[in-house]
């Protein structure tokens, strides 16, 4: 195992590769106010996080990543464009696997820039390519703006189709509802029994609790809409099966994606988007012929990221976590920013699993 | 050294385990006044009894500290992640039945499943701007459920007793506790979710799996499982 001297000098070294790329060297505390965190990520974000409190803040995290606080730094007073790089630890709670770190040096790279978003993911990708050149890596990328675009070209009830956008992160959940709306499981007896019902809430049961007698009335209409609206038609929904399952080199995985927007037409500008990104790829001299694409890559992580994503993993480790992961986060800086908002992609690079894979010291 | 037995060290689980090894040969017996914490063994050789809060048995399994345990499934499922590989259960031991389970109020007629609680929680966020809350004190085992469950926008908020109160004192929305009858929940105008068990649970005796062991405590060990099963 690299000793925690080299892996801070090599991330002293990565960071100053940042650096002379134009980023400026940013710092943020370890404790984190929880309510952000939790806001963004819900309740699954304690078990990945450290919480811990006092009589005076309350709730605080170890930072579990750095995006969220650069991100609030930047929104505060951050000028544009906007280049940062940063290092320091993260703390991840493991409960599962005794093997993972729960602390490690993370170094990262965020640009904030609203004229070229294509040019903007191809700096990234290629700044963090570069810095991991030397070892045997495999990289993944994805998109994560064209199944939010397939799903929100739907033609679906906006009840149904807001469904889908909460869950397109937790893709099991999701499929269950795909599953639902396109009428391929059936309606669970008691609910059947509940739409039929003329006065279904229990007569004489006091209504106790925040949550009133007209939300549950509320839902109880939403139910009885849902039951009356067609089923998502087959069409659209081979096609959503289609885009899920495409893995392959980005030029023909582009192609693919064409003939599945015949039947997705919503899905045309992020292709035209993935387009522009290719070939902004290839201008800074990434071998886009060979570069993999997958469209349900980037689903299982944090849920942030809304555009490109991409990852580089040790091929003959499989089992190690990936050792560089980005994207694209536009939608997080409309949230931690209360309406303001910029586009936004950066990426963390793990020094400690590089020096791992090269097996010597810095 | 002793083959170290923890038992819970009072009321109805610590009788019925005594029961429990008094059918099987074995008699443990509280020693001293009534408010001292020791114990003795008759019938194994080298074994000793160590009367413990039930829920902190399963630390001290965890950490080695006694060679064998009895407490709840929950308690152990909750507090040590990846028990399997700290514990292993020897035998349900058949009584402190109890289920952790979810449950709402009874008049929410458009809650019974863990995909209606995952619409509901998001209505609720949408109208409160809060998450709906979930008293327990099962953190753990809750927050893995309804993770696989793929509910949403919910919180947890600790409760460490009279937990079925809360939702009538607006402090959560929902619930997650042991229940044996149903009838506290009952009495509080509370439902289980037709999908709401989150595990069955009854007292167990469990062996540490990092406590170590000398000849003799082996041989106390073989000697006591030759006896119980």
């Amino acid at each position: 195992m690299p000793s925690r001297s080299d892996i801070l000098a090599r991330a002293a070294m990565l960071r100053a590769r940042f650096e002379a790329a134009g980023a400026i060297v940013v710092e943020t505390p370890i404790l984190q106010p929880a309510e952000a965190l939790l806001d963004l990520y819900g309740e699954d974000i304690r078990a990945r996080a450290y919480v811990t409190s006092d009589a005076l803040r309350g709730e605080q995290m170890l930072r579990p990543d750095f995006t969220v606080p650069v991100v609030l730094m930047h929104m505060a007073d951050g000028a544009e464009p906007a280049r940062y790089t940063y290092s320091g630890e993260v703390f991840r709670r493991q409960e599962h696997d005794p093997d993972r770190a729960s602390e490690y040096i993370q170094v990262g790279y965020e640009l904030f820039d609203r004229t070229d978003p294509a040019a903007a993911d191809a700096e990234v990708y290629a700044l963090i390519r570069d810095a991991v050149a030397d070892l045997p890596l495999r990289s993944a990328t994805g998109d994560m703006g064209i199944l939010l675009a397939a799903v929100k070209g739907l033609r679906i009830s906006d009840r149904r189709r807001n469904a889908l956008m909460r869950h397109i992160w937790r893709p099991r959940r999701f499929r269950f509802l795909l599953d639902r709306f396109a009428g391929r499981s059936p309606v669970p007896p008691t609910r059947a029994a509940l739409i039929a019902e003329d006065n279904p809430i229990e007569a004489g049961v006091p209504e106790i609790g925040l949550r009133s007698r007209a939300e549950v009335e509320d839902r109880i209409r939403a139910l009885r809409a849902d039951a009356t609206e067609p089923p998502l038609s087959e069409s659209e929904l081979s096609a959503l099966e289609a885009l899920l399952s495409v893995q392959e080199t980005v030029p023909y995985a582009l192609e693919h994606l064409r003939d599945i927007a015949v039947d997705l037409p919503h899905i045309t500008p992020a292709l035209d988007r993935l387009e522009r990104r290719a070939d902004a790829l290839a201008q800074r001299g990434i071998a886009v012929d060979g570069l993999d694409f997958e469209a349900s890559y980037g689903r299982t992580s944090m849920e942030y990221y809304d555009g490109f994503v991409f990852g580089f993993y040790a091929e003959r480790r499989p089992g190690l976590p990936p050792v560089a992961s980005g994207g694209r986060y536009d939608a997080l800086t409309r949230h931690l920013g209360g309406g303001a908002a910029i586009p936004a992609v950066g990426a963390v690079l793990r020094p400690g699993l590089m020096l791992e894979l090269e097996g010597t010291g810095p | 050294m002793t083959l170290k037995l923890g038992v819970p060290s009072k009321g109805r689980l610590m009788e019925k385990t005594f029961e429990w090894f008094d059918r099987r040969g074995v008699r443990l017996s509280r020693t001293g006044s009534d408010r001292e914490y020791s114990g003795a063994v008759e019938g194994v050789d080298d074994m000793a009894l160590v009367l413990l809060s039930a829920g902190e048995i399963p630390r001290e399994l965890a950490a080695g500290r006694i060679h064998l345990g009895v407490t709840g499934t929950d308690l152990v499922h909750e507090k040590l992640p990846l028990w399997e590989q700290l514990v292993e259960e020897l035998a349900p031991m058949g009584f402190g039945q109890a289920d952790l389970v979810l449950a709402v109020p009874r008049f929410w007629a458009d809650v019974d499943t863990l995909d209606d609680l995952d619409a509901a929680a998001s209505g609720f966020r949408a109208r409160h701007g809060l998450r709906l809350r979930i008293a327990t004190k099962y953190h753990r085992l809750v927050r893995e459920f309804l993770t696989d469950g793929g509910v949403a926008d919910y919180a947890l908020v600790d409760s460490q007793g009279a937990t079925e109160g809360t939702v009538k004192n607006e402090t959560a929305e929902a619930i997650a506790d042991i229940t044996s009858t149903g009838e506290t929940l009952r009495a509080n105008h509370l439902k289980i979710l037709s999908d709401g068990l989150i595990l069955r649970s009854q007292a167990t005796l469990w062996r540490s799996r990092t406590a170590p062991a000398s000849e003799a405590e082996t041989a106390a060990l073989q000697a006591l499982k030759s006896l119980c099963f």
